[in-house]
Parts: structure tokens; C-alpha cells; sequence
């Protein structure tokens, strides 16, 4: 236990190696300075390599290739993880499929079920060690990790577990049917919670899986695959493959022994996706970017929309496909909006992931960095202001600070593009029309945010809003009840709830 | 007014705007009529909003050197309290002991910042104690339920504030507040604060009476137009007492009201806060909220009993690695 004075900030970030950076009034030293409070790291057993997981056992890749996966904090590798080849792919695909037949499509859905709440069950028994991985791989907040991926990730095991021995009776007809085997491609931003949502509407409905986590965060996926074989669900009913989703996942979603395609990830690859499986018969949902209005009427309940805006754009990194990037600000309201936003996010707090106060963890990946970098100059070169708070950011690993950009204009590369990073972009409007105008002006429509006291425009507004979800009062909240995806170039089909249920049944 | 000597200009490019807010507080204190339009025109509250926001803050890991600060922070914040029917002399010399000197074994441990008792007991308390930094607050204005005439109250004020007392802890008049008479409570407020005189001022919202947050914002701001040096909670005599969503946003009020007026006004959470842990959220919301100005006795009470005593186990605990048995600290 130390009891020493808390060291002063500056003299920490020699000590630490952290850089400066953004409006350095916030640094001095402060009167309650929280310590370190880190999770500890021992609940994990990483693994120097880790195989595929095909037909209820890890093997090695038949090409024996491998990559490895790093912690993006620290640039430190974790592990070494098997790259699945063409020949992987076949005999995962095979495997499910004969799973599919033989074993899990023929089971009554009330034993089903038992295996999902199993599943469920588990999770939560190892959420901690789920949480910690977690946090490591991606560099998300233990906080959100501990308190959003991981519960939600059981939640909607628990929840389609309830449907599987209720088909005939959710909307879709008499005995509706699986469709066969699902591949399923997952993003890096949400790699636990993202898993749980392809896989457990796909097993509730009778369908067997091949997944192909993220090729940066593949660590959660493969402690899953180790909770599904301590649930003795049947061989090969769950297919975990590892490596690039240019040579494992287009392989996957392209063999002609999956039957349904469910990607999750860059509108980009989706575009691909979709004319790759043109005419194949395959079934396909996609669930792509964004570049989602919050809109704050001057009516708002102001503090609690300066945390719903901080929610919408800082929560994960902002790596979220309907982060609330573009605020949309009722004109007079805009200037002490902007003032309260600010004197908010001095206090985010940005570092550690597995420190229990972090706000704001690493990016996850270089690339990714690269990208927002990129896509911040424009703004600034086009003519809107950057403003960040004061933070320290560490010296190793893909940081970057909250950011928020004002005299955004309607054409600017910020508000059109998906940054996909902890950077907003605060545009202003005058009338309710002007806001869904300017909400809808966009290729995307998966989200949108309305903050007003007055229930008629909620409703009116979610009449008009092209976005497949609409929070009212509220932002980035997800229930396994309620179904998620957009509109346009934000994807089709839903996730969660009955609805989503129906894009694993042949109806 | 007594409230423009204690206001603090901030800085100098804030002193038109506050000059500015001078007068609107004199129309509002002038103006039934004005004042229902201001208190009604503050931005609502979103309950599920600020009760998540209350909550999220309440996950913040407060270890080592910082739980060991804001252990020490706590026990001078705290408002040592007994306001029972059968609190007497003796009762409450045994209170003044142990808020001058919370831990017997250890001189580094601060004083309580007040005692809180009833005005009778002033006097008791006062001589008990000359040469300590601990105040004597007394309640005031027929407390706890507050029903009686104005008369009756500012006689009880002046009898406390007669007896010696630093701090008077006054009730609003829920029954006016909840029937849309703001006028009246802002009278009331303002004729106990002329009574007090040099006292310090708490006035007790009694939350948990007036239920909703949009309610407690209002209170705030009626309070604090009427020349409250503090804002406190609940009396501890109706359930619900303090929570965290309330003192969040209370404490939103008061920074805005500085924001609005340059005057800071200092928060008293008050009524089941026991444990240590309790406290530090309550510490962790203030700092998230309104910033460290506020992190001192002047500006930032508890009003309990039995927290002193955990705030002391915790803290021994945090020196010397292990926990203090139950009967090791005085209970009063």
C-alpha cells in the first residue's frame, strides 16, 4: 500500500513517458487526484498461440500460418493466433454443415435452449476474465468492458435462449426453418458483444456457425469457443476461424456450403460483400457504417445531453458504428452547449485501459489511428476548429484525444465520412425541419439521437428520422429486446429482438 | 442585500455579466411573478439520464493515496449529528468530544467540521466547545415538517442564533413549494437568512418530499436566490433522505448559479449516508461536478452520525493494512 503524496502530473508524464497534449490549462495539479486502479491482469491464462476452434476442438491451421495480436495500449503482443486458410475454411464449413444435419437442426428447440442459457450462464461466471481479455485486445475501458460488452453479451444469450423452443409462435408461420449454415464476419470495435449477437439468434433458430472474429481482436472469440466447450454444445455446431478477413472471411462467405452471410463492419467491405454474393442464393444481412445526428433541441434537459452527447461520440473511443458523431445543436442554444461540452470532457479521463477510471482507452489499431489522424486534418484543413481537452496521452501504443470540431459545415469531409474515433463534429439548426433535413442529409441511416422535453417532437422526429434506431432522452443504449440496423448504406436486416431472429429463419 | 457582500467576483471579464445577474436577482426577489417564470424556465431534468450519470460516477475505484485524502476530506466535512427527542446535556458533550478530537488514539485526524443539534442545546454545545475549529449548527424554523407560522420560526432562529450558534440549518416550506407558492418561500428564506446575521445559512430542501428532480433543481435555485449560504438535502427524518442523483443535481444547480451570479454556494447531503464507501461517491460526484473548489468543509458538508465512526475504520485500516474491531472507536 503506498500512501506518498500523489505525484504531480507533469512529473508523472516524465516518469511514464506520456506526451501532452490539447489545451494544457486543465493539467495542473489537481486537489483529488485519483490513483492508479488497476484490474488485475492474473485472471487471464493468455495462451502463447491459440488454433482455430473447428468441430468442438482448437487445431492447428492445416497451412500452419500464424500472426500475432497485440495489446493496443502497449504494442505489446499477446499471442500468437493461427491464420485460417482455404483449406481451414472447407472443413469448418463442412463440419457445420454436417453438424447442422445430423445434430443441431433436428433437436427439439427446448434443448437448444438449455445450451444457450448454459452459454449464458457462463459468461457471466467468467465475466471478469471475459472483461480483462477484452480490454487487452481492443483497448476499450475496463469500465465498458466490465459493465456493457460482457452483460450485454450474456444478455442476449439468456434472451434467445427463450426463443428457441417459441419459433412457431414468433411471426414467422408454422414451423419456420433454419437456413442452414450462417458465416459470420465481426468487427474489431465490440468483438465479444458482436460474436454474441451473430451467434446466438443463429443457434436459437436451428443454424449451425462459422465465425470469423476481427484479425486484430480474435481473444474474447476464442475464450467463447472455450465457454462453448465447457457447455458441451454438440462438435461443430460453433466454428471459431482466425486470421484475415481478406483470405478467411471472403473465403468463408464465399463457399457455397454457407447458406447465409452475416457481416458486420466497413460499408466498404459490405459493398463487396454484396455484389460477391449476388445471385448465389445466399441469404445476406449487413450491418455497416454510420454517421449518426444527435440532435439537442434548446428545450433539452441540458446536463443530461452533455452525457448523452459525451456517450454518443467518447464511448468506445467513438469506434462504434452509431456513434452520435455529428451533434446537431439548436442555433440558440449552440455557444453554451459547446461551453458545457468542453468543461465536460476536461474531465474525461484518457489512458489505461485496465485501470477502473479510464474514460477513454487506446485506438484500436494503427491503421485505424492513421485513419482518424487523417480524416482530423481534413477537418482542420477545410476550415473547422479543433479544440481537445488537456490529456496526457502515453508514449507507445494508438492514442487519440477527444476531439471536437466546430464551425462544421454541412459539406465538410467531418461530417460527411465516418471517422470512426473520439471526434465530433458539432453542426447547428434552426427548426425541427432543418434538423431532420440535415440528420437525414447523409449516405447513412443507422442511428440518430433526439434530446427534447417535448414528447410530440420525439415522436414526430422519429416519424421523419431515416435511421433505424432513434434514442429519445438517451444515446448508444442497446437492449437484446430491441432490434438494431440501418437504412442505406448503413446495411439491412436487424439484429436482436424477434426481428432478429427472422434473418436466421427460412421464411 | 447581505447576499451581494458574500458574492466572490471570479474574474474580472465575469464582473459585468454578475453585475447583470445582480439585478435579475433583485427582480426575481422582487417579482412573485418573474420568479415563477425563471424557476419554471430552467431546463428539466431527465431522470434516467441523471440517474445514470449518478451511477456511472459511483464506479469510480478510489484506492491508496486517494482514498487515504478523501477518507481525511470526509471526516472534516462531516456535520456531526443528533437530533433526537431525548438528546440531552450530556448527549451532546459526549459529541462535541468526539468531533474535536474524532480519534483519540491519533492527533492527525481532523476535527468534524459542526455539530448539529437542536437550539436548546446550543449552549451546551457552544462551551463545549471554545477553542475548537468545530462549529455549532443548529436546526431551526419549527424542523423538521417546518409547519408553523413565519412568528414561530424566525423566533426559533433567533433563539438559536442568540444562543451562540455558527450555522442554522432551516427547512422550506414543502406544503408552499408543492402548491406553486414560490413567492412565500422565498420570503421565508430570505426574512430567516435577515435573521440569522452573521450565521450561516443551510437550507434544507427535504428532497425526498419533493420528489422529482425538476423539483430539487427549482428548490435549489429558490434557495439560493434567497441568500443560502448552503443547500442541504433532507432533514434524516423522512425516507427517502439523500441520494446521489440529488446531490448531482444539486450540485449542478450551485455550479451553475456560480456560473450565473459569481456566488458559491456549498452543498450539505444529509440522512442515511453511513459507510465510508457512500461518502467517497458522494466526494468523486462533487469533484466530477462542480470541481475541487468545492472539495473543502466550507463548501461541501455531510449531515450524519455513524459515518464518522466507518470514515475512521477505513482509514486505519488504510494505514495499517488491517481492520479496527467494532468497539475500537467511541460510537459517540
Amino acid at each position: 500500500m503506498s500512501t506518498s503524496e500523489p505525484t504531480h502530473k507533469s512529473e508523472r508524464a516524465a516518469e511514464t513517458g506520456l506526451t501532452h497534449h490539447g489545451d494544457a490549462d486543465h493539467l495542473e495539479h489537481a486537489v483529488f487526484e485519483y490513483a492508479p486502479a488497476p484490474e488485475s491482469r492474473s485472471i487471464v491464462r493468455l495462451q502463447s498461440s491459440y488454433g482455430l476452434f473447428i468441430g468442438g476442438a482448437f487445431v492447428e491451421p492445416i497451412d500452419g500460418n500464424a500472426y500475432k495480436t497485440e495489446n493496443p495500449a502497449t504494442e505489446e503482443v499477446l499471442a500468437e493466433i493461427a491464420a485460417a486458410g482455404l483449406r481451414d475454411v472447407d472443413l469448418a464449413v463442412e463440419v457445420a454443415g454436417r453438424a447442422q444435419k445430423q445434430v443441431w437442426g433436428p433437436m427439439p428447440g427446448v434443448e437448444r435452449a438449455k445450451y444457450l442459457f448454459r452459454i449464458a450462464r457462463l459468461i457471466q461466471e467468467r465475466s471478469r476474465e471475459l472483461a480483462v481479455l477484452e480490454s487487452l485486445d481492443n483497448g476499450k475501458p475496463i469500465r465498458e468492458s466490465r459493465d456493457v460488452d460482457v452483460p450485454l453479451a450474456a444478455a442476449h444469450f439468456f434472451y434467445y435462449a427463450g426463443w428457441a423452443d417459441k419459433l412457431d409462435y414468433a411471426g414467422f408461420g408454422p414451423r419456420p426453418a433454419p437456413i442452414g449454415v450462417a458465416g459470420q464476419v465481426i468487427p474489431w470495435n465490440f468483438p465479444l458483444m458482436m460474436a454474441a449477437w451473430k451467434l446466438a439468434p443463429a443457434l436459437a433458430a436451428g443454424n449451425t456457425c462459422v465465425l470469423k472474429p476481427a484479425s486484430t481482436t480474435p481473444l474474447t472469440a476464442l475464450l467463447l469457443a472455450e465457454i462453448i466447450q465447457q457447455a458441451d454444445l454438440p462438435p461443430g455446431v460453433v466454428n471459431v476461424l482466425t486470421g484475415a478477413g481478406s483470405l478467411a472471411g471472403a473465403a468463408l462467405v464465399a463457399h457455397p456450403g454457407i447458406d447465409k452471410v452475416a457481416f458486420t463492419g466497413s460499408t466498404e467491405v459490405g459493398k463487396d460483400l454484396q455484389r460477391a454474393l449476388a445471385g448465389t442464393g445466399k441469404h445476406l444481412t449487413l450491418e455497416l457504417g454510420g454517421k449518426a445526428a444527435n440532435i439537442v433541441f434548446e428545450d433539452a434537459p441540458i446536463d443530461q445531453a452533455i452525457e448523452g452527447i459525451v456517450n454518443g461520440i467518447f464511448f468506445n473511443q467513438g469506434e462504434v458504428c452509431c456513434a452520435g458523431s455529428r451533434l446537431l445543436v439548436q442555433e440558440s442554444i449552440a455557444d453554451t452547449v459547446v461551453q458545457r461540452l468542453k468543461r465536460r470532457l476536461a474531465t474525461l479521463r484518457v489512458g489505461d485501459p485496465l485501470d477502473k477510471n479510464t474514460d477513454l482507452g487506446a485506438i484500436n489499431n494503427a491503421a485505424q489511428l492513421d485513419k482518424i489522424r487523417e480524416l482530423s486534418d481534413a477537418g482542420e484543413a477545410e476550415g473547422a476548429a479543433r479544440w481537445s481537452p488537456g490529456c496526457l496521452l502515453p508514449a507507445k501504443g494508438y492514442w487519440f484525444p477527444p476531439t471536437v470540431f466546430t464551425n462544421v459545415s454541412q459539406a465538410h469531409r467531418i461530417a460527411q465520412e465516418e471517422i470512426f474515433g473520439p471526434v465530433l463534429s458539432v453542426l447547428t439548426f434552426r427548426t425541427p425541419e432543418e434538423a431532420v433535413a440535415k440528420a437525414n442529409n447523409t449516405v447513412y441511416g443507422l442511428s440518430a439521437g433526439v434530446w427534447t422535453e417535448k414528447g410530440s417532437r420525439i415522436l414526430w422526429m422519429a416519424g421523419q428520422l431515416r435511421a433505424g434506431v432513434v434514442w429519445a432522452n438517451s444515446f448508444n443504449r442497446f437492449d437484446p429486446t430491441s432490434p438494431f440496423g440501418g437504412y442505406r448504406e448503413s446495411g439491412f436486416g436487424r439484429e436482436g429482438g424477434r426481428q432478429g431472429l427472422g434473418a436466421y429463419l427460412d421464411v | 442585500m447581505e447576499s451581494e457582500a458574500r458574492t466572490i467576483v471570479r474574474s474580472a471579464s465575469g464582473a459585468p455579466a454578475i453585475l447583470a445577474a445582480g439585478e435579475m436577482l433583485e427582480d426575481l426577489r422582487r417579482s412573485e411573478s418573474d420568479l415563477r417564470r425563471f424557476l419554471q424556465g430552467l431546463p428539466g431534468v431527465d431522470q434516467v439520464g441523471a440517474e445514470a450519470r449518478a451511477a456511472s460516477l459511483a464506479t469510480r475505484s478510489i484506492k491508496t493515496s486517494a482514498k487515504l485524502w478523501a477518507l481525511e476530506t470526509a471526516v472534516s466535512m462531516v456535520d456531526l449529528t443528533t437530533l433526537e427527542g431525548a438528546d440531552t446535556p450530556g448527549k451532546v458533550l459526549s459529541l462535541c468530544a468526539k468531533a474535536r478530537r474524532p480519534d483519540p488514539s491519533d492527533a492527525s485526524v481532523p476535527p468534524v467540521a459542526a455539530v448539529c443539534i437542536y437550539p436548546d442545546l446550543v449552549p451546551v454545545a457552544k462551551r463545549a466547545l471554545i477553542g475548537s475549529s468545530v462549529k455549532v449548527a443548529s436546526v431551526a424554523t419549527a424542523f423538521p415538517s417546518g409547519r408553523a407560522s413565519l412568528a414561530v420560526k424566525l423566533a426559533d432562529v433567533r433563539d438559536a442564533v442568540g444562543n451562540g450558534a455558527d450555522e442554522v440549518d432551516m427547512v422550506i416550506d414543502r406544503g408552499a413549494f408543492l402548491s406553486g407558492r414560490y413567492g412565500l418561500v422565498l420570503e421565508q428564506v430570505q426574512a430567516v437568512k435577515q435573521a440569522c446575521g452573521q450565521a450561516h445559512l443551510k437550507v434544507i430542501l427535504e428532497t425526498g418530499e419533493l420528489v422529482t428532480y425538476d423539483n430539487v433543481r427549482r428548490a435549489s435555485y429558490l434557495a439560493m436566490v434567497g441568500g443560502a449560504d448552503f443547500i442541504k438535502t433532507s432533514t434524516g427524518k423522512v425516507n427517502p433522505a439523500a441520494t446521489l442523483p440529488v446531490a448531482l443535481v444539486m450540485l449542478e444547480a450551485v455550479r451553475d448559479f456560480a456560473e450565473l451570479t459569481g456566488a458559491l454556494v456549498g452543498v450539505k447531503v444529509a440522512g442515511g449516508i453511513r459507510s465510508a464507501k457512500d461518502a467517497i461517491r458522494y466526494l468523486v460526484i462533487v469533484n466530477e461536478t462542480v470541481g475541487e473548489a468545492w472539495l473543502d468543509p466550507s463548501l461541501f458538508r455531510f449531515g450524519a452520525s455513524s459515518l464518522l465512526n466507518d470514515l475512521l475504520r477505513q482509514r486505519s485500516k488504510q494505514l495499517s493494512g488491517a481492520y479496527a474491531g467494532s468497539e475500537d472507536f467511541s460510537f459517540e
